[in-house]
This record gives C-alpha cells, structure tokens and sequence, in this order.
C-alpha cells in the first residue's frame, strides 16, 4: 500500500491505496466519485475522462498513485453552488445526452477543449471530443451544445441567443 | 481490467531512475505517459514485478535547441509538443504527425519518448524520426550514455536498441531549416486514430526542383522504413504531377506490409504509394 493525497472537487483526501489501482477505481469506489464512469478496457472511449492538475486525462489510464500531489476535477465538481457549469446547462438544454452515459466525459473534454479554444470551429469541436464515444446521439448535438455553451462562456455570463435547430421538445 | 500486483517507483532524477531500475528485479518496466503500458499491462499482456514511473524526472521532459539541432526530453507529452515554439520553428513534420497522434486526452499524458521506445508499427512518430534522421540518447546502468541513430534505433515489431537496464533520455533531431517543406500524410479508420498505412516526408528544393528528398512510411512493416527507391527517383526532379507521380510508384519497394482487419498487404502497398505522392506534392509546395 502506497499513501496519497490527493485533492478531488476541491477537498483534499489522503488514503493507502494499492499502486496498481486505477485513478477511476479510486474515485468511484474509494471516494465515492461516481459521476466519473468506465466505459471500456481500452483507453478508447474517453468515458471516465477527468481533469489532473487542469488537463483533460482518461481516468482509467491513470494510477491514483500518480495522482498523488495533484488536483483533480471531476464531473462532480464543475457546478459551483448548485448552479450547473456553462457547458452542463448546454447538454441539457440542447439535448447533447441520450442515455447520458459518455455525458460526464464529453462534459470534461468539452470543458478542457474550450479552456484552450474559447471559439471553436465545428471541425475543431469533433476534433477536440474525439477520444470520446457516443453510441447514442450521432454527436450532432453535441457538437451544438458546446456551440452554445462556447457563445454564453464568451459573452461572461450573459445568455447570447441560442441556435435551437437540433434541440427537440 | 485491472493490472497484476507490482512494486511502485517515483524517482525524481535520471540517476535514480536508472538506480530503481537496476534495484527492481527481473522484470522491469518504465513508466512514461503511460497511454500504451497501462491498457497492456489492464490486460495482463505485461504484469512487470516493479514500475518506475518516470513522470516526476523534470530533467527528462522539454525541448531546447543545441546548435543546428533540437533536443527533446523523452517525457515531453505529445501536447507539450504542440505548444512549443522551437518545435513549431523547426520541427514541423513532428508537430503535424503530432496532431493525428490519439486524442487530446491522451496527448496530455502520452510522451514523445514512450511512442518511440514502444515503436508499435502502426504509431507515427517512429517513421518522422527516422526521415529526420534523429538520434537517440540513451542512458544504461550507472549512467554510461551512448547514442543510437534513427536507422538502428528500430529493430522489429515493438522492438528497440533499448537494452534491459537502459533508458532512452532524449532525442536529438536536425533542425529544419525555410528551404525544406514537410508533410505527414496518414490514412485511419474515423473512430481509431492509428495509421493503416502513413508516409513522412520533408523535401528541400529549389526554384520548383528536389534537392534532396527524405521519406519514411508508418506500418509498411514491423518497424518504419523509408521509401529509398523513391527518395532516389526525386533527386534532381522538377516537381509536377507527373515526375513526382512516377517517383512515388517505387514507394513500396522494399516493404513487407501486414495484412490484418483494417487492409490487406497490397492494398497498404496501394496506399503507401498514393500517400507518398500526396506528401511529396504537399511538401514541395503544391
Ligand atoms: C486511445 C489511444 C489512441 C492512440 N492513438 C495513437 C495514434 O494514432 N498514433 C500513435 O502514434 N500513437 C497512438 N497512441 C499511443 C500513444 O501515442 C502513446 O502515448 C505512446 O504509444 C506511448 O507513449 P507513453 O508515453 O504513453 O508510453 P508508456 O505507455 O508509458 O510506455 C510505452 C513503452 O515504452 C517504454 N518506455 C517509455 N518511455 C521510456 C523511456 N524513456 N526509456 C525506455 N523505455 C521507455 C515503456 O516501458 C513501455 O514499454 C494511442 C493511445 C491510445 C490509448
Ligand atoms: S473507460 Fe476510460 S477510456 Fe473508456
Ligand atoms: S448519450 Fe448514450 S452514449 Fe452518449
């Protein structure tokens, strides 16, 4: 057993962890992270995507003894004050999710992806979601919802016109 | 999947990385990104006695320039590549081949020394250091260093010079001046960003015509090999359609594609020609 500490959503926890756990193992089962999900064994599906020291990083590829020191943000940890983040409130309103479990990834990696592009293009939106799966939605609204999540995070906070097309009532 | 049981190392120097290395018993396996060792070893393809992660040596990771070459830290991520000016100066050809590589996630962790040191046929940064005719650092027990070029760097199916004990510290690869243009042309299936088949290519010409000409392919075989019949047929060249066509005919020449679920061998043969051609073009500016 190896001791880490390590800070999730903004608490900090020190706990003896086996070096072979996976950094989504600890999170879900240790701290009770369970927003963060597994949705392969092959690095492939971005499901479990989280973000280490600020970074977008794929939970599973990752050992929590490697997160020792760090700072981790996790889908749980990006609404402040029980108001959903920006990029959350677009996948509901634009329908981005169906069965909603690659949702906490593609929420990660579009979060990282914005934080280095605040106005991407749509090649640049598929491109920066593209180690993450979706088996349901075809990611069309996907890709409107960081589209309308980028134009309310560029206008600090204040709500610009939506482009509704995709959504369905 | 989770990995068999092993004994965890996180030295902070290249010193005590080798030292960790040579304490760790039989079977020993360096840690870098992680993004190709974590999947094998959660599928018990590897189960090494000791890890030593590698991610703490700061030393390791970084690009700076020594004379006409740049010098890149093996644990410089993939994304630490894209955002680095000498690399947008003078390596270009590793900055486009950089882009394809995986996704942003896994570019956040993947290193350019661990693609390397894996060199799976199929991963892209192999073939751009062997048509820029790197060379490779390598630090062995006790610190002893010596260097490997490209050629022999590359020995079969994720298979290096590296020897049990040693530890590839950085890659020394010849800058890139205005006068050369690059191009790193790769086919993949849309959800896999692994190459079926890729082709690197840097030209240097003048006045519309080929001086020099250096080309490697990605997955043409167990290890990147470069295209030398074509190279040849481009010297002295004035670039059009047509010459450079013919020259990119020969670009499997020498090769031993795989067949496998993604391409047959002469469709890769098929592809590395038309890919060759794409790249040569490009690289010369049309
Ligand atoms: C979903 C996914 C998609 C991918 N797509 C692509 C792609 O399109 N193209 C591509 O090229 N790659 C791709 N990769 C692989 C990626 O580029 C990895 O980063 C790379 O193969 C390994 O780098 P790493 O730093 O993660 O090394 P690790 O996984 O940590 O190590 C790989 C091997 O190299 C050895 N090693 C590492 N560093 C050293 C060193 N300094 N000295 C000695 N030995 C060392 C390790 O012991 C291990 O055997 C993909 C990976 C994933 C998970
Ligand atoms: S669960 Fe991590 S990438 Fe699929
Ligand atoms: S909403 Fe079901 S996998 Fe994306």
């Amino acid at each position: 057993m190896t001791q880490i500490t390590v800070r999730v959503d903004g608490v900090s926890y020190t706990d003896d962890v086996e070096p072979r756990t996976l950094l989504v193992h600890h999170l879900r089962e240790q701290l009770g992270k369970v927003g963060t999900v597994v949705g392969c064994d092959t690095s492939n599906c971005g499901a479990c995507t989280v973000h280490l020291d600020g970074q977008s990083v794929k939970s599973c590829t990752v050992l929590a003894v490697q997160a020792d020191g760090s700072e981790v943000t996790t889908i749980e940890g990006v609404a402040e004050g029980g108001v959903l983040h920006p990029v959350q409130k677009a996948f509901h309103e634009m329908h981005g999710l169906q069965c909603g479990f690659c949702t906490p990834g593609m929420i990660m990696a579009s979060i990282d992806l914005l934080k280095e592009n605040p106005s991407p293009s749509e090649l640049e939106i598929r491109e920066g979601i593209e180690g993450n799966l979706c088996r349901c939605t075809g990611y069309q609204n996907i890709v409107r919802a960081v589209q309308q999540a980028a134009g309310e995070m560029g206008s600090h906070g204040t709500h610009t016109a939506p482009e509704t097309t995709g959504a369905q009532a | 999947m989770i990995p068999a049981a092993f004994a965890y190392a996180r030295p902070t120097t290249i010193e005590e990385a080798l030292q960790a290395i040579a304490d760790g018993g039989d079977d020993v396996k360096v840690l870098a990104g992680g993004q190709s060792l974590i999947p094998v070893m959660r599928l018990r393809l590897a189960a090494p006695e000791t890890v030593v992660d590698l991610t703490r040596v700061a030393e390791l990771r970084g690009v700076c320039e020594d004379g006409d070459h740049l010098v890149i830290g093996a644990m410089t991520t993939h994304h630490d590549i894209l955002v680095d000016p000498l690399i947008a100066a003078y390596g270009a050809l590793i900055a486009e081949a950089t882009e394809t590589v995986a996704d942003p996630a896994v570019r956040h962790r993947g290193t350019f020394g661990g693609a390397l040191a894996h060199a799976d046929p199929a991963g892209d940064l192999p073939a751009v250091a062997l048509a820029l005719d790197a060379e490779f650092v390598i630090a062995g027990p006790g610190g002893a260093r010596r260097t490997v070029a490209a050629a022999d760097f590359f020995v079969d199916y994720l298979t290096t010079a590296l020897e049990d004990g040693e530890l590839l510290v950085e890659v020394r690869v010849p800058k890139l001046g205005a006068e050369w243009g690059v191009r790193y042309e790769k086919f993949n299936r849309v959800a896999q960003a692994w190459s079926i088949v890729a082709v690197a290519a840097a030209v240097r010409h003048e006045a519309g015509r080929i001086v020099e000409a250096r080309i490697a392919l990605t997955n043409m075989g167990p290890t990147p090999i470069r295209a030398k019949a074509t190279e040849a047929a481009l010297i002295g060249v004035d670039v059009s359609l047509e010459t450079v066509t013919a020259a990119a005919a020969q670009a499997a020449v020498g090769t031993s594609p795989s067949s496998d679920l993604n391409a047959q061998a002469d469709y890769r043969e098929h592809l590395a020609q038309v890919l060759t051609k794409r790249a040569v073009l490009a690289a010369a500016g049309i």
